[in-house]
């Protein structure tokens, strides 16, 4: 291939210098040397063709992904961090409902009162980082939920909106989770 | 091939430079091709025009070794050589570095789709997509995601072909035209039309949809249902109903979360997210 365009591209120049006669005689020489490539196919019949796609088709890989898609779309999209604060706040809800349940058989003390007392013999470095983690959640699922409803209303879908909106919520969830962990 | 003609002459004095020429073709990844050795050599003759040297990473495997992994390979340009486009590198790559390299393109003007493909982790069109000249990183350059690769940066979009033709992409009406010549349609009901039409089936906005990576055997995925709300909306056509009702399912539809990749990878800057949101609004009321 890089052989004929080199050929190709001597005879151009011959054709703009029509003088060099040396090269001239020993482009032509070359460009008969180079054309008269064998193209070596073999001709099958539809059936064969089918199985060697078919076999090829086997072995083709998946092209990469998750690992090589634009991390600030894939990591930090609204949509999928909706899904995992979603899935803590009410997986959080479920296993304290099913432990209140079961705490009377198993002797455990998780009324009000004593998860109250026990929590506020915590630190206050701790006690500010448990309200956190569940205030940031709770904030951020709130935001976007809102969110969501909008773009389920066709509100705030132009490309510049999508990209700043995103970059807001994850603003305004920080800024309430810290208020709520630390202010209330 | 710029850089062929500044170095043809001298290539053609020396005869003996025919057969390290064969040697490239033949063993392209073991030589150091043609461009490389132009690029680095003008990098040392001339100080008054410094080379701009790019490394574009390319995604590489090919069919016939089916055992070897997919790997990257570095190719590095001249940038003052090189057009401004991606797709101009690539070809360049092609034409004077490793002939093996294999990618789709046509019309390098952004119109046919056919040169899409994962660029620096987005999905765009290699000849719209600006080679950055600020920055000296690595350009990386992928097949479009979570697709099968046919070679390099062939990718198999047999799936998406076939869901397109699912959506019957063609208008259907049984009344005759009134006047007996042509559909005429109200200016209003054509500029609804409007960012629907001008989609190129590149794949571009389907591969970069996280739910489409996972779900593409059944969720049609943001083009196909751009296209899809193409015919909803057409005042010409009379099967929306029949239209809705295939849509009407949890897969093919409603597996899109508004996650809205699609929007934001779209290099016709057309916006999928909204045409889906609008098929939603359309089957709720």
């Amino acid at each position: 291939m890089i052989a004929q365009r080199t050929g190709t591209t001597a005879l151009r120049r011959v054709a703009a210098n029509p003088n060099a006669v040396f090269t001239s005689t020993f482009a032509k020489a070359a460009m008969s040397q180079m054309q008269t490539r064998q193209a070596t196919t073999q001709k099958i019949s539809a059936t064969e063709a089918r199985s060697i796609l078919d076999a090829q088709r086997l072995n083709r890989p998946v092209s990469p992904h998750l690992d090589i898609y634009d991390k600030q779309q894939t990591f930090f999209g609204g949509s999928i961090w909706q899904r995992f604060t979603g899935s803590g706040l009410s997986g959080g809800l479920y296993v304290f409902g099913a432990a209140y349940l079961a705490a009377p058989l198993l002797g455990w003390h998780l009324e009000s009162a004593s998860l109250v007392s026990a929590f506020g013999a915590l630190p206050f470095a701790v006690k500010s980082g448990v309200k956190f983690l569940v205030a940031w959640p709770f904030a951020f699922h709130a935001f976007n939920g809102v969110r969501h409803l909008a773009l389920d209303l066709g509100m705030f879908m132009k490309r510049q909106q999508i990209v700043k909106g995103g970059w807001y919520i994850w603003g305004a969830s920080l800024v309430s989770g810290l208020y709520l962990a630390f202010f209330l | 091939m710029a850089a062929l003609r500044s170095t043809a002459s001298a290539l053609l004095g020396a005869a003996a430079a025919r057969p390290s020429l064969r040697m490239a073709a033949a063993a392209p990844s073991a030589f150091r091709g043609m461009a490389q050795l132009a690029d680095a050599a003008q990098q040392n003759n001339t100080a008054s025009e410094q080379a701009n040297l790019k490394t574009f990473q390319i995604y590489r495997w090919n069919p016939d070794q089916p055992s070897e992994k997919p790997k990257m390979q570095s190719y590095t340009l001249d940038l003052n050589k090189t057009g401004p486009m991606v797709l101009d590198a690539l070809i360049r790559i092609k034409n004077e570095i490793d002939p093996t390299l294999t990618f789709r393109r046509s019309c390098r003007e952004g119109i046919c789709g056919s040169c899409a493909m994962n660029i620096n982790g987005t999905n765009t069109l290699a000849c719209l997509c600006r080679i950055p000249n600020e920055d000296k990183a690595d350009m990386k350059i992928y097949p479009l995601p979570h697709t099968y690769v046919v070679k390099d940066l062939v990718p198999d979009l047999t799936q998406f072909y076939k869901q397109y033709k699912s959506i019957k992409p063609y208008l259907q009406r049984d009344t005759p035209a009134p006047d007996g010549r042509e559909y005429r349609q109200t200016k209003a009901d054509r500029k609804k039309l409007d960012g629907l039409y001008e989609c190129i089936l590149c794949a571009c906005c389907s591969t970069s949809c996280p739910s489409y990576w996972w779900n593409s055997e059944e969720y049609l995925g943001p083009a196909i249902l751009l296209q899809s709300y193409r015919w909803l909306v057409d005042s010409r056509d009379e099967k929306t109903l029949q239209r809705q009702d295939a849509l009407n399912n949890s897969m093919s539809l409603y597996r899109c979360h508004t996650i809205l990749n699609c929007t934001r990878t779209c290099p016709k800057g057309l916006n999928p997210g909204q045409a889906i949101q609008s098929i939603k609004k359309q089957m709720a009321f």
